[in-house]
């Protein structure tokens, strides 16, 4: 299998604070990687500074991307090399429309395409109104996949999937993901995920292939996702001090 | 049967009062500079405007096909040069101008100059004693059109003060759209635009108005307007100001006489080069159960100067309600923005008053979260401000509305 993303040496700071020491990470076309770890251990930072946003800075390392070295390229530029990103709460952009902004996504074609993506997952009625003006958590989770399925990124970070959605919706969420993957047809199975998630109630919908815990500025335990995750039910992260 | 010769002259003594009375605000204008009389021929269609003046006219929301209007009124320097009404409206509107209202209608000496005061300035003044007509648009009762009526105010000469009055009546019941362009087709043009407006949106009636100026670097501008609403009657407007302009001064203000009236001003205000802008809107409260919303989103580029003013006075002792927001983004560190809101109670207790203002960059994260999309920074600020703007407006041309976008694409960048 060909190596999709690499991160060398990362070294990343927010602020002050040093989140990550020294992280090395790569991950193959068509897998599916999960991040686990307690609140503030780094792991929103850790996909944000591989999406490019420079408020979370690269002090020292290299990431590749489809074996292009991306360190200095913007949030733009990432985009359109094929990376995509779910935010766990995105800002309100008031008087931009989600049907205007995916039409501009588009470049202005496929508005046959956002609809049918709209019906299915349930955002039709969202269409002109602004950007999560007023969306529930739920609603914004379905507003960011409906984004990237439009956007189509080879290569999508998926930041907390589950918050916010109520029990009905995770699986309209799981299907969505998955779909935004390609993993409901036999083809095209090249497209890749990081998804962080504190409960693991994604993996009943979403087969990963991978899991990790961002401990202490570092990335652990790299196994089974489901390993992990009973891990984490029965001993919580003090374990991970142990591996450190 | 024209307007009484006793009222015309009470009223032309109190102008004559008001020659060098200057206003209570934006820089004083000497009138005197601009005494050029320009008159024009008639045209038989819009086609017939010089390609200079059809552009012009364009950019200002004018559809010269006329194809989705009720009917036309154009006005070149002091003369009018074209009018026209839709034939499936004929009994049922009426455009002329309005000197020619005031030779016709005896009543309307309960309308001229009953709302703006005719002794306010030197403004005021000057468009009653130098009166160059202005448009006169009534609907009749319980008619409603289909397509908005588009009137055109053009200067296509130096040194000239355009100095009209415009009248629009809509009759108890009846609903009306006007576009008004008001423009140069000169472009380096110097001069004064002075606009008086006395709208009276009778009981039951609407009137949704958008007004689009495109002036120039050296040109001045001052209308003065106000709106009566009675009982149940709805005024919505719009303004855009997108090109340069020398200085302009405006506080138009609507009286929502009658119970459950309502008033919505929404102004759309772009600051290009050494514009001066002083721009508000006053809503008067004084029927019960009354409505007023006034929303205003102001960009200051290079170094222009914005004053957004917004006043909202209650004084009916029932209920009323209304809300102004005003927004601003510095585009320019040369650039100035001044948000005015000011809310009065005036023995109104069960008046409910608010406002929302703020003046600040646009947002990092906003401009961070469409890039993560493939949406190039530049094309993000863009769309960001147009969004900000909220500049869909019923019935702009789609050119136009591109033309917009190009015009704070152009900036936007700049401001990155």
């Amino acid at each position: 299998m060909q190596e999709m993303l690499r991160a060398e040496d990362l070294w990343l700071s927010l602020g002050k604070k040093q989140v990550l020491k020294g992280v090395n990470f790569s991950m193959n076309y068509g897998e599916v990687h999960m991040l686990f770890g307690p609140n503030g251990a780094g792991k929103t930072s850790f996909i944000m500074a591989l999406m490019g946003f420079p408020k979370y800075r690269v002090d020292q390392g290299k990431i590749y991307f489809k074996g292009e070295d991306v360190t200095e390229k913007d949030i733009y530029e990432r985009a359109k090399l094929g990376m995509g990103i779910s935010f766990q709460r995105p800002p309100t952009v008031r008087g931009v429309t989600l049907r205007k902004f995916t039409e501009l996504i588009l470049n202005g074609k496929g508005r046959e395409e956002i609809m049918g993506i709209a019906e299915r997952l349930n955002l039709l009625g969202h269409l002109d109104r602004g950007l999560n003006e007023g969306f529930s958590g739920g609603e914004m989770k379905r507003s960011e996949l409906f984004q990237l399925m439009v956007q189509r990124p080879d290569l999508v970070f998926i930041d907390e999937p589950e918050s916010g959605v109520d029990l009905e919706n995770i699986a309209l969420v799981g299907d969505a993901i998955n779909s935004l993957l390609g993993k409901d047809k036999v083809k095209d199975p090249k497209r890749s995920a990081i998804i962080i998630t504190h409960t693991g109630y994604i993996l009943d919908y979403v087969n990963a292939d991978k899991g990790y815990i961002i401990f202490d500025g570092g990335l652990l335990c790299g196994g089974n996702p489901r390993d992990i995750l009973s891990e984490i039910k029965k001993h919580g992260y003090g374990r991970c001090i142990e591996c450190r | 049967m024209s307007i009484s010769k006793a009222y015309l002259s009470d009223i032309r003594e109190r102008a004559e009062g008001a020659k060098g009375k200057k206003a209570a605000l934006g820089p004083d204008i000497d009138l005197s500079r601009y005494s050029q009389h320009i008159e024009r021929e008639r045209i038989e269609s819009l086609e017939g405007l010089s390609q200079q003046a059809r552009e012009a006219a364009t950019m200002a929301g004018i559809d010269v096909k006329e194809e989705t209007r009720s009917g036309s009124y154009i006005q070149v320097d002091h003369s009018v040069v074209y009018e026209r009404l839709n034939r499936a409206y004929e009994g049922k509107l009426e455009i002329m101008s309005t000197t020619e209202a005031l030779k016709r209608f005896d009543w309307l000496g309960d309308y001229y100059w009953k709302a703006v005061p005719v002794d306010q300035d030197k403004y005021t003044a000057q468009a009653e004693i130098n009166m160059t007509h202005g448009y006169f648009i009534r609907v009749l009762p319980h008619q409603k059109l289909d397509y908005p009526v588009q009137a055109c105010l053009m200067v296509a000469e130096s040194h000239v003060s355009q100095n009209v009055h415009n009248m629009i009546i809509v009759e108890e019941g009846a609903e009306l759209q006007v576009i008004t362009g008001c423009t140069l087709s000169k472009i380096d043009a110097e001069g004064i635009h002075i606009g008086v407006s006395e709208f009276y949106v009778k009981k039951g009636g609407k009137l949704s108005f958008t007004m689009i100026h495109n002036w120039a670097d050296n040109f001045h501008v001052r209308p003065r307007t106000a709106v009566v609403v009675e009982e149940d009657g709805m005024f919505f407007s719009t303004y855009v100001l997108l090109k340069p302009v020398k200085s302009i001064q405006m506080f138009p203000a609507a009286y929502l006489k009658g119970n459950r009236a309502s008033a919505k001003f929404n102004a759309i205000l772009y600051g290009l080069k050494d514009s001066y802008i002083d721009i508000g809107s006053r809503i008067v409260l004084e029927g019960e159960d009354t409505r007023g919303e006034s929303i205003a989103r102001t960009i200051a580029a290079d170094e222009s100067v914005i004053y957004s003013r917004g006043d909202l006075i209650a004084k009916t002792k029932e209920y009323c309600i209304a809300h102004l927001d005003c927004r601003g983004i510095l585009f320019s560190t040369r650039g100035r923005i001044y948000a005015i809101p000011q809310l009065i109670s005036d023995g109104a207790s069960k008046a409910e008053l608010s406002h929302e203002a703020s003046i600040g960059p646009i947002a990092e994260e906003q401009v961070e979260y469409l890039m993560s999309r493939g949406i190039s920074r530049e094309d993000a600020i863009s769309v960001i401000t147009s969004g900000f703007l909220n500049l869909d407006i019923p019935y702009l041309p789609q050119f136009l509305d591109r033309n917009i976008k190009e015009v704070i694409k152009a900036t936007a960048k700049e401001s990155m």
